[in-house]
């Protein structure tokens, strides 16, 4: 009973002293970063420049999500007719096809009503004045069957087009796919360039940690000296790059906020003339947190290979 | 305390640093190493700190065969020593208290008895009033005080000492080696390295003289002239 108390008595005083320890390391880091404050903004600014440029990207390709995925559930096929054609043709084909396999409905925009929305939206209403008749076809936007599979509604794409009033048959999901394709490798891309940057970012920790080690030298040599363990020389230079990796992820999360910020108001009238309320993204709690951890982790990863090659070479003289 | 036997080094270069040492020092005691530049007195006392390791031989301190002692316990039984050096070695960005500090918080003490204990320690070697101050704007003999206050302040049963006075004109190397004198008197043993040969005579002591890697007087003799 006894022994316990007194092996727990022990283990408390261990734990407070490697707390304690810790608590020195860190503020010591702190300290050696405000005693360097140009060498500190120079190192941690690369840092957010390479954890900005990602994470950047990252943003870009969030956005152009966002904006596909309004895109993507629509399987319509568009059904551009002939130009001859009347609308009373126009109607009863409508008809026609609504009977087809595998056609849920079908819409019909006109000519005048396609005219009237693009004068509406697209601004060359002066322009549009000087045409002599209306350059626009009819279309039948058909609603496929919402179960139709992919070989089943190109089917019906391919029967679509052998309509002798169809002039041209777009199935619009295949422009989600392609952008999807698209997305598929901007993502990768984004993913190669986190790793190479990622990458720089532990080099430039571990070359920053080389050098903060190479100019206290004697002092580390002193603390082996008197008796400090390898654990307690590493821990102030793993703080440092711990608070290098952080503060370089904050510069990176306030450069995107104000890329954004710069962005926002031309991204809204431009979606606004598109007649569509997409906004811009910041990065949002989570994608802060989460490019804060990187830094983090970065900046610690970094600082521990560095150490772990450098602190061995260094044995009191 | 401390214990050499058949003791061989030779650095990388082949050089022959020290030959069959045989040396017996008891608890204690206050010995000097005495010989000229190169004769291996340094590297007895980087033999004895660990910094180096002995070709052949054995290396007894403390009741700890030096052999034996690797890893993480090479920095607790170096926190059983304490040094001072010719060249003082303080660290010029921190202040004495922090410099003398150092091995308690090395150590791991809490601060109010780091505070204490470097209070105590610079209090013995009359430096207290400048514990603020940065090294620098110290005296060489100041500074190889505050070299002492800590080598002494985490309370040593070894104190190794490498040409303590190498710097310091005749009136300040006499006070530090009473310094010396001071601590081994509450028991600390202390093993001073110097070529101070005419100084070390007056003070009395045991002299291991060393020539070239050999010991030259035998253990425990006092060299007479």
């Amino acid at each position: 009973m006894n022994k316990g108390k007194r092996l727990k008595a022990s283990i408390n005083k261990a734990l407070k002293i490697w707390l304690m320890q810790h608590a020195q390391a860190f503020v010591f880091s702190l300290g050696q970063l405000y005693k360097n404050p140009l060498g500190t903004a120079l190192t941690t600014a690369v840092i957010g420049i390479s954890l900005a440029l990602p994470a950047g990207f990252y943003l870009l390709l969030e956005n152009a999500q966002k904006l596909a995925d309004n895109w993507e559930d629509s399987a319509d096929i568009s059904l551009f007719l002939q130009h001859s054609y009347t609308e009373e043709q126009a109607a009863s084909l409508a008809k026609h096809v609504r009977n087809m396999d595998g056609v849920l409905g079908v819409a019909m925009i006109s000519r005048a009503d396609a005219l009237a929305e693009y004068r509406l939206l697209s601004g060359f209403d002066e322009a549009l004045d000087l045409l002599t008749e209306n350059p626009l076809p009819n279309v039948l936007m058909v609603k496929p069957e919402t179960d139709l599979s992919a070989a089943d509604s190109q089917a019906l794409l391919v029967r679509l087009r052998q309509l002798p009033q169809v002039n041209t048959a777009q199935l619009d999901q295949q422009w989600a796919q392609r952008l999807f394709l698209i997305m598929e490798v901007a993502q990768r891309t984004v993913l190669l360039l986190s790793v190479i940057l990622g990458f720089a970012v532990l080099l430039i920790v571990g070359n920053t940690i080389r050098l903060a080690i190479y100019h206290r030298r004697q002092e580390i040599e002193i603390h082996k000296l008197f008796g400090a363990t390898n654990a307690f020389i590493q821990r102030p230079f793993l703080y440092y790059g711990l608070l290098h990796g952080i503060i370089g992820s904050l510069i990176a999360c306030l450069l995107l906020q104000s890329a954004v910020m710069v962005l926002h108001a031309p991204v809204s009238r431009l979606s606004a003339l598109y007649s569509s309320d997409f906004e811009l993204a910041a990065l949002g709690l989570s994608g802060v947190l989460g490019l804060m951890l990187a830094g983090a982790l970065l900046g610690v990863s970094g600082a521990f290979f560095s150490v772990q090659r450098h602190i061995k070479t260094i044995d009191p003289v | 305390m401390i214990r050499f036997a058949d003791v061989n080094m030779s650095y990388n270069n082949g050089q022959e640093a020290l030959h069959k040492i045989n040396l017996y020092i008891e608890r204690g005691a206050m010995v000097y190493v005495t010989g000229r530049s190169g004769a291996g007195k340094t590297t007895l006392l980087r033999l004895i700190a660990l910094v180096e390791r002995q070709a052949h031989g054995q290396i007894i301190v403390n009741g700890q065969n030096l052999s034996r002692i690797t890893g993480n316990r090479i920095s607790l039984y170096r926190r059983s020593i304490g040094f001072t050096f010719q060249d003082h070695r303080l660290l010029n960005d921190r202040t004495i208290f922090d410099n003398v500090a150092l091995p308690l918080i090395v150590a791991g003490y809490s601060y109010q008895e780091t505070r204490k204990r470097t209070h105590a320690a610079l209090d013995k070697v009359g430096l207290l009033a400048r514990k603020n101050a940065m090294p620098l704007a110290l005296s060489g003999g100041e500074q190889q005080r505050v070299g002492i206050a800590r080598a002494v302040v985490h309370q040593p049963v070894l104190l190794l000492a490498d040409e303590p006075t190498g710097n310091l004109d005749p009136a300040l190397s006499w006070d530090t080696m009473k310094l010396f004198e001071q601590f081994n008197q509450v028991g600390v043993t202390v093993l001073i390295a110097s070529h101070d040969l005419d100084m070390i005579k007056k003070l009395k002591k045991k002299i291991i003289t060393l020539r070239q890697g050999r010991l030259l007087t035998h253990i425990g003799e006092t060299v007479k002239r």
